[in-house]
């Protein structure tokens, strides 16, 4: 007879695991099946971690999980072919408890993760492909793996497989995203000494930066680049749209190439050694792509349910809140012993009321703004830089006449109308 | 029959790097797996008590991590795994590990009785091969090592037939009961562990045993006091003078190994090794 | 134990059906000189049924002494009959040094003697010295997972012992004439106390790849990425009338079987061409090649180690020079075929 459980939890990313994690420590019967050889090992993260939805989870986790770094900097970077305008944050508080967020592993990361799940009493399988839903009279009932014997059955039946979700599409829950739903994100891990990385970027150990990197580095892709500190490695990675990509008949590899040989960020990653190159699909449709969420005995989370604002980078914050709510509604189901679409319905609501939510509508349209306006990226970025440019060459001009030309040179390509109108619905994007 | 296993929790080799500069390992990189040849032991054993009953056991020396390749071992179908694990076993060499693992042994022999035991041929981090005929010396059983195939297990005989594997071929030979084996990985293809087994092991949790947990030991055997060997120094393998480097052109530089290599065109008349 | 008591370097002799094996005259190369240092006899340990006129054949080769033990029980290799005998040997001459053939059945041996006689043994040596000032015997042997040499000490404990593979050490040019002396011993066993019989022995005659006859061996490392790269490299060895070889890397990706596999874990060789391509070079390989006449190594970076240990060096992506290789052999080698040399693909 094969084995029931209250929760059955697929995927140990941020998402499962916070699940798993919850759901265990309120006394439920769980288990959490991972793909990977171990959590962690299939998973891609540019590699920020935010505080607050962890801590709510662990609080003070940063005490005894392997964090790279606390960001005490985040730098904006807007780059043209040999010139860059950069803006930046640095605080001082920030190195300090209770930090803000931290650059991570997750290699390491989620190991760690899964294994407080673990210690909380959730059973962990790793190397385990859940391939299917058990539907009965309407309701999942657990999930058919690819093992011999490999049924197990379940109250509810937690989706946490990541973007390409697999059993959420059986379901019917959504179609096959669109090119312009999915961004391909490809970074490499470089290995770098600590006291290089301190000196490059101006920090001293345990302090760390984030980089986001706007114009040049996506060739004009929708999309954006980024450079974030580890204790002796820095992550840098290009993520863009599928169908950007496809448009320009550009290979992942080819376009991290271009970011790395940037000449305004060669210099620092000079002489490092590529310890690991990873590729992933990362949900960025926002709020017009998440799909069904609930159904009888099964609720989706992470980047399954497409809970990633694109425009902010943020997914795993996303992810572990959505994994929290799903294991408190299933916490609360089990008082009743109904498990049915309708009483599951208040994880939607509770995600919509939630930053998660809110934070999807906010942006919803901004990802097809910029995906409809190319200009964003193609001409403002290059046209800030020559104004600036302009603005800051020493020879002679006084400084009014210096606007003046900035003026005339921004105008020119697009029309002050046009210039008005683009940024309005930027502005209208991202508000 | 009762089937005990030794195994070892070991770095992943193909994953390890070195430090070219101050020749350390980077250890941090290789995660930790159990011996690819011990699985193909653990397989053997399941095979073996499907047909002739009774139940594997599973035994190995190292760190509180070496837990999980013991839960490994159950994946594959162990029923029951020991770890033997104390700071006094730390630093052995093969002799000091073989005397150890005999202890404990020992020990299983007295409360459960063992009628085989299995090896994988070597440990991948240290290729040596040695532990096995000296756990099976210690035992004053017979070693049969190299072994591709189980040809027979007659258990009211009290003996077995195997194949074990020697240059260009193998001998069948024929051992008494008990007896010891190290297998190869030809011996078998360790199967897709089902998924009750997986469950089992994520809940199981091997028996721990220190020094004091074992019967009659001689502290002075255990390791790095009871190593006979110890490393004398490590260093980056010699720089020859190098190669003289072809350089040029891809069209030049064949030319060039065209020239060098047909002055000996008669090696390549006749193929040397293959018949 | 009085170390002091212990002296000689011994080697142990394996035969197979009766003849004797390469690797034991190459050991007694190897033990000649340490022997020399330290001022001692170098003596073969010969087992076996009827041997022992094989034994004056070891004088040649440099042995002192050759310790005999001629019997029935002993003609066909038995761990616990080898381990008894060699063991009792052990005891009663107390040799300073041991070296094994590191054959399945010499590790074999060894690993059950050094229990037997509680000493330490070193396995897969690739390096012998003995450092005179301590008088202590140094093993060398790459480690971890082959990218750095270590040297194997074992202070307290005699005989100092050590397997070294086939083909490591060169064997030595016999010397005519040279003498010796035969001290025969002994063995108690009787046939029907042994617990172990060797019912049949099948050597494989028309086996697929005998790399350690190979003349020339076209090797592939992990730059040739996968099958199609692999598959590239057979080409040029068909064209070559060569045996392939490979790395651990792609014995282990599953590009071909480890009857193939050149090194450390694999086949040491020494043939008369060798082929390195997309070879990165790592220790674990090379004590595997490096003794081969001529080593040809092609690897698109420049830095690589496999270019320390070869007499030739081609910096080039092998996906297009190996094509390119193969066409011009092709051309330069079908005129001779014509002329009467046969090809055997």
């Amino acid at each position: 007879m094969s084995e029931k459980f209250d929760v059955i939890v697929v995927g140990a990313g941020p998402a499962g695991t916070s699940c798993a994690y919850t759901a265990a420590k309120n006394g439920l019967k769980v288990l959490l099946i991972e793909r990977g050889e171990y959590p962690g090992a299939k998973n891609v993260m540019g590699g920020i971690l935010y505080r607050k939805q962890l801590e709510e989870i662990i609080p003070e986790f940063w005490k005894e999980a392997p964090i790279e770094r606390p960001v005490v900097e985040q730098r904006f970077w807007f780059l043209d072919k040999e010139s860059m305008i950069t803006t930046s944050y640095k605080g001082l508080e920030w190195a300090k408890e209770p930090y803000n967020n931290f650059t991570v592993l997750r290699a390491k990361f989620d190991k760690w993760f899964a294994n407080k799940a673990v210690e909380q009493g959730a059973l962990l399988i790793n190397e385990t492909v859940a391939t299917e839903c058990i539907v009965e009279d309407g309701k999942v009932v657990g999930v058919r793996t690819d093992r011999p014997d490999g049924e197990v059955y379940a109250d509810v039946v937690v989706l946490a497989d990541g973007v390409n979700s697999l059993l959420a599409k059986q379901l019917g829950f959504h179609k096959e995203w669109k090119p312009n739903e999915v961004a391909l994100t490809v970074m490499e891990v470089l290995k770098l000494p600590s006291k290089t990385i301190n000196e490059r970027f101006n920090v001293k150990d345990g302090q760390g930066v984030s980089v986001e990197i706007f114009g040049d580095a996506t060739h004009g892709i929708l999309g954006t680049g980024f450079l974030y500190t580890n204790k002796d490695s820095v992550n840098i990675g290009v993520g863009t749209t599928l169908s950007g990509m496809m448009k320009k008949k550009l290979k992942p590899y080819e376009l991290l190439e271009h970011v790395k040989q940037h000449p305004m960020i060669q210099p620092y990653i000079e002489g490092s050694e590529t310890q690991e190159y990873l590729a992933h699909l990362i949900p960025e449709g926002g709020f017009n792509s998440v799909p069904k969420l609930v159904g009888n005995g099964v609720i989706v989370t992470g980047d399954a349910a497409q809970f990633v604002n694109a425009i902010h980078r943020e997914g795993s914050n996303m992810a572990m809140s959505s994994g929290k709510i799903a294991a408190e509604t299933i916490v609360k189901a089990k008082e009743t012993g109904d498990f049915s679409e309708r009483t599951l319905d208040s994880y939607r609501t509770e995600i919509y009321d939630s930053f998660i939510g809110k934070d999807l509508k906010k942006y919803k349209d901004a990802a097809h703004t910029f995906e409809e306006n190319p200009q964003y990226f193609q001409e403002y970025v290059p046209l800030m830089n020559q104004a600036m440019n302009t603005f800051f060459t020493v020879d002679g001009t006084p400084k009014w006449e210096k606007q003046k030309k900035i003026i005339a040179k921004m105008t020119a390509g697009r029309g002050k109308i046009g210039l008005a109108k683009d940024m309005y619905k930027a502005w209208k994007a991202v508000k | 029959m009762n089937i005990l296993v030794c195994i070892k929790q070991v770095p992943d080799t193909k994953i390890i790097k070195v430090n070219p500069k101050t020749n350390t390992l980077d250890r941090s990189s290789a995660p930790a797996i159990l011996n690819p040849y011990d699985a193909h032991a653990v397989e053997e054993a399941v095979r073996l008590r499907e047909i002739h009953g009774g139940k594997v056991i599973v035994l190995s020396m190292g760190p509180p991590q070496a837990r999980n390749a013991i839960r490994k071992c159950v994946e594959i179908g162990a029923d029951e795994g020991y770890l033997i694990s104390d700071r006094r076993f730390a630093g052995a060499d093969t002799l000091a590990t073989s005397y150890a693992l005999f202890k404990a042994i020992e020990k299983l022999q007295h409360e459960q009785g063992i009628d085989l035991v299995l090896c994988g041929k070597h440990a991948i981090d240290g290729d040596t091969g040695q532990v096995g005929p000296g756990i099976a010396r210690r035992m004053e059983i017979p070693p049969l090592t190299n072994v591709i195939k189980v040809e027979e297990v007659d258990l009211e005989g009290g003996k077995l037939k195997v194949r074990r594997k020697i240059e260009n071929g193998y001998e069948l030979i024929q051992s008494s009961l008990p007896c010891l084996l190290t297998v190869e990985k030809e011996i078998n293809e360790v199967a897709y562990s089902p998924l009750p087994n997986m469950l089992r092991a994520a809940r199981y949790e091997p028996t721990v045993w220190t020094v004091d947990d074992l019967d009659d030991v001689d502290i002075k055997q255990l390791g790095l006091k009871g190593s006979p060997t110890i490393v004398g120094k490590m260093w980056p393998p010699e720089k020859s003078s190098g190669a003289e480097m072809i350089e040029g052109e891809a069209k030049e530089q064949v030319e060039k190994l065209l020239a060098i290599t047909l002055e000996k065109r008669e090696l390549f008349g006749v193929k040397g090794g293959e018949k | 134990m009085n170390i002091e008591e212990y002296k000689d370097v011994w080697v142990f002799i394996e035969q197979r059906d009766g003849q004797i094996i390469d690797v034991g005259l190459e050991l007694l190369g190897a033990g000649r000189d340490l022997a020399d240092k330290l001022e001692v006899n170098l003596c073969g340990v010969l087992l076996g049924n009827g041997v022992k006129d094989s034994a004056s054949d070891l004088f040649s080769y440099g042995a002192d002494k050759v310790y005999v033990i001629d019997d029935p029980v002993l003609e066909k290799y038995r761990t616990e009959t080898y381990m008894k005998a060699v063991g009792d040997l052990v005891r009663k001459y107390k040799p300073e040094i041991f070296l094994y053939g590191a054959t399945s059945n010499g590790k074999d041996l060894a690993s059950a003697v050094a229990t037997e006689v509680m000493t330490g043994l070193t396995a897969d040596t690739t390096l012998l010295d003995v450092n005179l000032e301590k008088r202590l015997f140094e093993a060398s042997r790459p480690a971890f997972g082959g990218n750095i040499m270590a040297t194997i000490l074992c202070k307290k404990h005699r005989p100092q012992m050590a397997t070294v593979r086939p083909k490591v050490m060169k064997k030595p040019e016999p010397e005519e004439g040279r003498e010796g002396k035969i001290i025969e011993e002994k063995i108690t066993l009787k046939e029907e106390d042994l617990r172990t019989k060797v019912l049949e022995i099948v050597r494989d005659a028309k086996k697929a790849v005998n790399l350690e006859e190979a003349d020339v061996i076209v090797a592939a490392g992990k730059g040739i990425k996968d099958e199609k790269g692999f598959n590239m490299v057979k080409e040029l060895a068909e064209v070559l009338n060569a045996t392939v070889g490979a790395s651990r890397d792609v014995v282990e990706a599953g590009l071909c079987g480890h009857d193939h596999q050149v090194g450390q874990t694999g086949l040491t060789v020494t043939p008369k061409i060798y082929f390195a391509i997309g070879i990165s070079g790592a220790v674990q390989h090379v004590v595997g090649m490096q003794n081969s006449d001529m080593i040809i190594a092609i690897n698109n970076d420049p830095e690589a180690a496999i270019f320390n240990a070869a007499h030739y060096g081609i910096v080039a992506d092998a996906f297009q020079i190996v094509p390119m290789l193969t066409e011009e052999f092709r051309k330069a080698l079908k005129g001779e075929e014509a002329g009467g040399v046969t090809a055997n693909v």
